[in-house]
């Protein structure tokens, strides 16, 4: 097996790091305190090409395999988790239904500007009624005329305050429900019927904003749907399986760098007179911490390379959202410890990794979700 | 406009210095980068060419690894890239200007441009030894420039303030920190460098040997700063110990 890399990709990697810990990090308590990214963080994101991850050359992006993109997420993970997530959601849910599922025309129209960054792409499944069980959905979709007219309410919809397409699904055959009974479709910001509901507020990840998405007789042309009607509950189920490989990606290097921030504290922290790096009580952390998350990246590459070949990835998709957050959370955990008080202080870092952490294992498909993936899966394929 | 930049890969700013049991630097295991002042003339240079017509040609004096900083240069947007591979010889300030200006000889160029120093020997040496091999007048340390008419008009740093300067073209021009902000390089910036030229070219390929530029400076020995000793507690009552600490700070440090 060739674990290495091209000098190409270790390049890209080297200049997302060095972009990453010297600029992005320098305003990450501003980012705190004025729950706002700034622009021109935003503005050198576009310029790098780092909006267009996962979409395609021909259409202005930068045409990369999944095992690619994780190693550039994986760089993007080090920073401020709302800053991954601007970037992550858009280039993983947020773009990944146009990419795969909708037609040469609408592709043509949507995804060059969504690759450069001027537009910024979102995902719309979850409501109030509708989270993990995504059978339960409300919003609906009606075919009049030349029109779908929406009518409905999304909310936690990560970016949506700041993105202009939407990914939207809705129930077009209440009768059939999830089994060919919902649609995906491509939701402009500025179609007649759309807006922005209450802006949530979150424990963390503050810069990146959730809020609600309201359609009251919307108006989408009758053309902007991904791939065919009746069919999104599979669309939406596709577009957030690719989303798993990713965020294991970037929860890999957010353990990297909260070993990086523990291993420094430790040896620089001095009580009883030697740095507290001396003590086995930290050692043992700092090997468990290192451990996990080269744990965790191993098997985040291994399935990235699964997807790369064509091959299923039904349960192994899962498992990487799984582990990867889970390590997340046990690394966040004994950063905060190791740093004692000053772990819990605002003005240190893992503090804010801590509350950030722990939206990874919720968001896109909580971890109950996917295990109930994995122990059906492995029940189908073993039945006897 | 043809735009030359010569640069130079270096230790990382944060790379930890440590010597060799014979005494030298070592070089094993340290992350190089490309020196931020060549950064400052690199993004100057692509600056240039944007504002009308032009071709960056990026020039550096190394080995094979040297590659990584010149491929950075392309990244950003540069168009050429010239590698000098010298082997394994000791170069100095004269050896490096003086293949430089050799290979610089056989180009077309109407500005010259690299950073003011390096931040590993920090000689700022070479760029002028550039320029005077050329027969080519140099302006240093500047901080902003500004190119029309065959003409260089350029502000550098002189103590306590600035000068303004006119030169005509072709001249070597060192950047300061100051000059402008670096780019990053794009994602498609570093696809694209790989297929960009990189001329590799050996002593040899410039008709110059060993004696042409064996170096006329030796470095005998490296010292490294020494360590910061632990600091002193003067233990007892407020007022007499700081009655002790002047009394130190006057007949042992010898500082009051």
């Amino acid at each position: 097996m060739d674990f290495s890399i091209s000098d190409e990709m270790r390049d890209m990697k080297r200049t997302i790091r060095d972009f990453v810990d010297n600029e992005v990090d320098k305003y990450s308590q501003q980012i705190e305190e004025e729950d706002k990214i700034p622009q021109h963080l935003i503005d050198k994101a576009k310029e790098m090409g780092l909006f267009g991850m996962s979409i395609p050359e021909e259409y202005g992006g930068l045409g990369l395999s999944m095992v690619e993109k994780c190693l550039l997420l994986e760089e993007l993970g080090r920073a401020n988790m709302s800053f991954t997530t601007l970037i992550g959601a858009h280039t993983g849910i947020g773009t990944t239904g146009i990419v795969e599922l909708a037609s040469e025309e609408l592709k043509r129209k949507y995804l060059p500007a969504l690759a450069s960054g001027e537009k910024l792409g979102a995902f719309a499944l979850t409501e109030p009624d509708a989270g993990s069980d995504a059978a339960n959905m409300k919003t609906t979709a009606v075919l009049k005329g030349d029109k779908w007219i929406l009518n409905g309410m999304k909310h936690f919809i990560t970016n949506a305050p700041e993105a202009s397409i939407f990914t939207v699904i809705a129930v077009t055959d209440k009768e059939k429900g999830a089994r060919g009974g919902y649609t995906a479709f491509i939701v402009e910001k500025d179609f007649p019927g759309f807006s922005i509901g209450t802006i949530e507020k979150k424990m963390g990840l503050r810069g990146s904003h959730t809020s609600e998405v309201i359609f009251e007789d919307c108006e989408v042309p009758k053309e902007n749907i991904l791939g065919e009607v009746g069919r999104g509950y599979a669309s939406a189920l596709r577009i957030l399986s690719k989303g798993r490989v990713a965020l294991g990606a970037r929860c890999v290097g957010a353990c990297d760098k909260l070993v990086e921030l523990s291993v420094k504290y430790a040896q620089q922290r001095v009580q009883f007179g030697k740095p507290i790096a001396s003590f086995q009580a930290i050692q043992w952390m700092l090997a468990e911490m290192a451990t996990d998350t080269e744990a965790a990246r191993a098997l985040t590459y291994r399935v990235a390379w699964m997807v790369d070949q064509g091959l299923p990835v039904v349960k192994e998709g899962p498992m990487v959202k799984l582990f990867a957050s889970e390590a997340l959370g046990r690394v966040v955990d004994k950063a905060v410890q190791i740093h004692g008080g000053m772990g819990y202080m605002k003005e240190f870092p893992v503090e804010r990794f801590y509350r950030d952490a722990r939206l990874t294992r919720i968001y896109e498909g909580t971890n109950e979700i996917q295990r109930m993936v994995i122990a059906g899966r492995l029940l189908k394929e073993m039945e006897i | 406009m043809k735009i030359l930049v010569c640069l130079k890969q270096t230790f990382d700013t944060e790379a930890k210095i440590t010597l060799d049991s014979n005494g030298k630097i070592e070089r094993k295991g340290v992350s190089l980068i490309m020196n931020p002042y060549d950064e400052f003339a690199v993004e100057e240079a692509l600056r240039i060419k944007e504002k009308g017509e032009g071709e960056v040609t990026v020039i550096s004096v190394g080995g094979q690894q040297t590659q990584d900083a010149l491929r950075q240069a392309l990244a950003m947007g540069a168009d050429k890239a010239v590698l000098v591979d010298p082997g394994d010889v000791e170069l100095d300030e004269y050896s490096t200007a003086t293949i430089l200006a050799k290979v610089i000889s056989g180009m077309e160029y109407d500005i010259i441009l690299g950073g003011f120093r390096a931040i590993d020997d920090g000689s700022a040496q070479v760029a002028g030894r550039v320029a005077e091999i050329l027969n080519i007048p140099v302006v240093n340390v500047v901080t902003k420039l500004e190119i029309e008419n065959g003409k260089a008009v350029a502000t550098r740093e002189i103590e306590g303030g600035s000068e303004v300067v006119e030169v005509s073209l072709p001249a070597v021009i060192t950047a300061q920190k100051g000059l402008n902000e670096p780019r990053y390089p794009s994602m498609k910036g570093i696809m694209k460098a790989k297929k960009k030229p990189m001329d590799k070219k050996s002593l040899a390929d410039l008709g110059l040997d060993e004696s042409q530029i064996a170096a006329k400076v030796k470095a005998i020995s490296f010292s490294l700063p020494e360590a910061r000793k632990a600091g002193k507690v003067i233990p007892g009552e407020a007022a007499e110990a700081a009655r002790e600490l002047a009394r130190l700070l006057r007949e042992e440090a010898k500082v009051i």
